[in-house]
């Protein structure tokens, strides 16, 4: 469980992150949605150590971030950015392989091998893992980025805006995979994303965020509703139920 | 070809252009020249092997293959402080001068300098890493334009004393101070070996170092003060000659194909010292000393930066 407890973030004098307390059930997928510039990314950040808090406590596990030994930490929570770009030229299979470091140190045991194998299959990139990531298309590099992020068999994953400039072939892609991993191996899953659609359909729990504080968070059905929507982004998106699904329509 | 052929054949090469250095022209006195020439070449090893590493050291923890650790300024300041002492003493205090005290004292201020603006820069939190090359450039450039205005007001004599030190030369090293060289080099490379398994990870940025666990504010302070100890010591050795390390790095990354620096650092380091010593060979045997070192090396690095800014669209 990873538990926010009053987290502030201060830029220059301006509060991206006020004050935030929240609770990450285990075993689900919990969505943070909301307008650009609700400090979805920097809580994101600052839950997986990429950034420090200000104020406030994140404990997983029930112990704090920063009491963890980083490589401990590296072995249950991982995080994904939105940007990938790398400097170096990496095949598929160098780049998941890295998702062992926090076991192996950069000496791959038979173990490891194991692993990268399997995240490789489990993310249908066997046959191009002699690939470069340069001559693969966005979608392929995703699947790539996070099948390292697998290979690193953390129990907590934060994706931030992982479907970012794909297509819908390729998000639908992404968003089932990572379903998989909640159903078969158990993980916990942190998104920010975009598309209250997708954000509807995949996840359990949604955390929806404005001017850097939580308006209101619960399960999916509580907050894809008109009168939340309406209070986030500042304009009426209609709500209709297809198939079982929560669907906004706020296209014209 | 895998990498341990390429990594013999670098091999090969470095023995052969040292070989080529030691015994042509060799001459009736080889029990003199042997000797000396052997100085040389250890003095060769040991800084184009510090400057390989620290450039390539350097280079992943910027995420950049066109810098080199000069961009901090310590050549400007080196060059700094022997105008300083000519300008101050006269060129015959910087001649005569006690070598080890010379040597102690340049490779001092360097770290010093370093250390101040590692001390001032690196205390927040977060990636400031080019704020620090930044405030570096900016630092190099007034240590440059001081010097030349102190030269442009001393005795042209004594500019030539001057201008003497800026060339790199690997003919008048001391003994002694390969001695000290070698037991610091010994001392930073065993410093280093505790970081030596992250650099892989920090080539693929602070993000993805951090996720897979590398303490990465930590680990870079580190690498970087290794890097400024390196080139502190090869600069007062034999004079400012880091531009090298662009070139042996681009061509160690070109040529070994991988992004592992157990394999790039070994091939920077061989190519590093294959190149001085055919540089040096083609200074003493083949221009009689009409040139220096360093105009060889930065004829050649600068050829080979032009093609490396047309081709760097494509990534590698």
């Amino acid at each position: 469980m990873v538990e926010v407890k009053g987290v502030t973030k201060i830029y220059n004098g301006k509060t991206v992150v006020d004050n935030v307390s929240l609770t990450i059930p285990k075993g689900k997928i919990t969505s943070f949605i909301g307008p650009n510039g609700a400090g979805k990314s920097t809580l994101v950040s600052m839950m997986s150590r990429l950034l420090s808090k200000d104020q406030g406590e994140i404990h997983i596990d029930g112990m704090e971030i920063g009491e963890y030994k980083s490589h401990d930490l590296a072995k249950k929570l991982s995080i994904l950015k939105q940007t990938n770009h790398l400097n170096i030229r990496l095949s598929v299979r160098d780049l998941v392989s890295f998702g062992r470091f926090p076991y192996s140190q950069g000496r791959l045991t038979k173990e490891d091998q194991d692993a990268i194998e399997q995240s490789l299959a489990y993310m249908e990139l066997e046959s191009m893992q002699h690939q470069y990531l340069d001559q693969l298309s966005g979608g392929q590099r995703q699947r790539a980025f996070i099948a390292m992020v697998l290979a690193q068999d953390t129990e907590y994953i934060m994706l931030d805006e992982p479907l970012n400039n794909l297509d819908m072939k390729h998000s639908l892609q992404i968003m089932r995979v990572l379903q998989r991993m909640v159903d078969e191996l158990g993980k916990t899953i942190v998104l920010v994303i975009h598309d209250i659609n997708f954000a509807s359909c995949y996840s359990d729990y949604i955390v929806a965020l404005k001017d850097g504080k939580v308006v209101n968070q619960g399960m999916k059905t509580n907050i894809i509703n008109e009168n939340v929507l309406k209070e986030v982004y500042d304009m009426d998106i209609h709500i209709e139920t297809i198939r079982g699904n929560r669907i906004g329509i706020y296209y014209t | 070809m895998n990498h341990t052929w390429r990594l013999g054949i670098l091999g090969i090469l470095a023995v052969l252009f040292i070989g080529l250095y030691m015994f042509i022209d060799i001459g009736p006195y080889w029990d003199y020249v042997l000797p000396r020439r052997a100085k040389q070449v250890l003095a060769i090893v040991l800084v184009g092997g510090a400057i390989a590493f620290s450039t390539v050291v350097f280079q992943t923890i910027t995420n950049n293959r066109i810098l080199t650790p000069s961009i901090i300024g310590l050549d400007a300041l080196y060059m700094l402080i022997q105008t300083l002492i000519v300008f101050v003493f006269g060129s015959m205090t910087l001649v005569t001068m006690n070598a080890n005290i010379h040597f102690l004292m340049s490779a001092g201020l360097m770290v010093v300098f370093a250390s101040f603006l590692f001390r001032l820069l690196l205390k927040r939190e977060g990636n400031h890493i080019y704020f620090l090359l930044l405030v570096g450039i900016i630092f190099g450039t007034f240590f440059s334009s001081i010097s030349s205005f102190m030269e442009m007001i001393i005795d042209p004599n004594e500019f030539v004393v001057i201008q003497d030190q800026s060339f790199a030369s690997f003919n008048n090293v001391n003994e002694d101070l390969l001695m000290i060289s070698i037991v610091m080099l010994v001392a930073v490379g065993l410093y280093f070996i505790r970081y030596m398994k992250y650099l892989d990870v920090i080539s693929l940025g602070r993000d993805h170092a951090l996720n897979l666990g590398v303490p990465y504010d930590r680990v870079v302070k580190h690498l970087l003060f290794i890097v400024v100890l390196l080139i502190s010591i090869s600069t007062a050795l034999v004079g400012p000659i880091t531009f090298l390390g662009l070139l042996v790095a681009n061509i160690a990354y070109q040529f070994m194909l991988t992004h592992k620096h157990s394999l790039i650092i070994p091939g920077a380091v061989l190519i590093s010292i294959a190149s001085l010593a055919c540089a040096q060979f083609l200074v003493t045997r083949v221009f009689t000393f009409e040139t220096t070192i360093s105009v060889i090396i930065n004829f050649l690095g600068g050829v080979y930066f032009i093609y490396l800014l047309l081709k760097e669209n494509k990534s590698w």
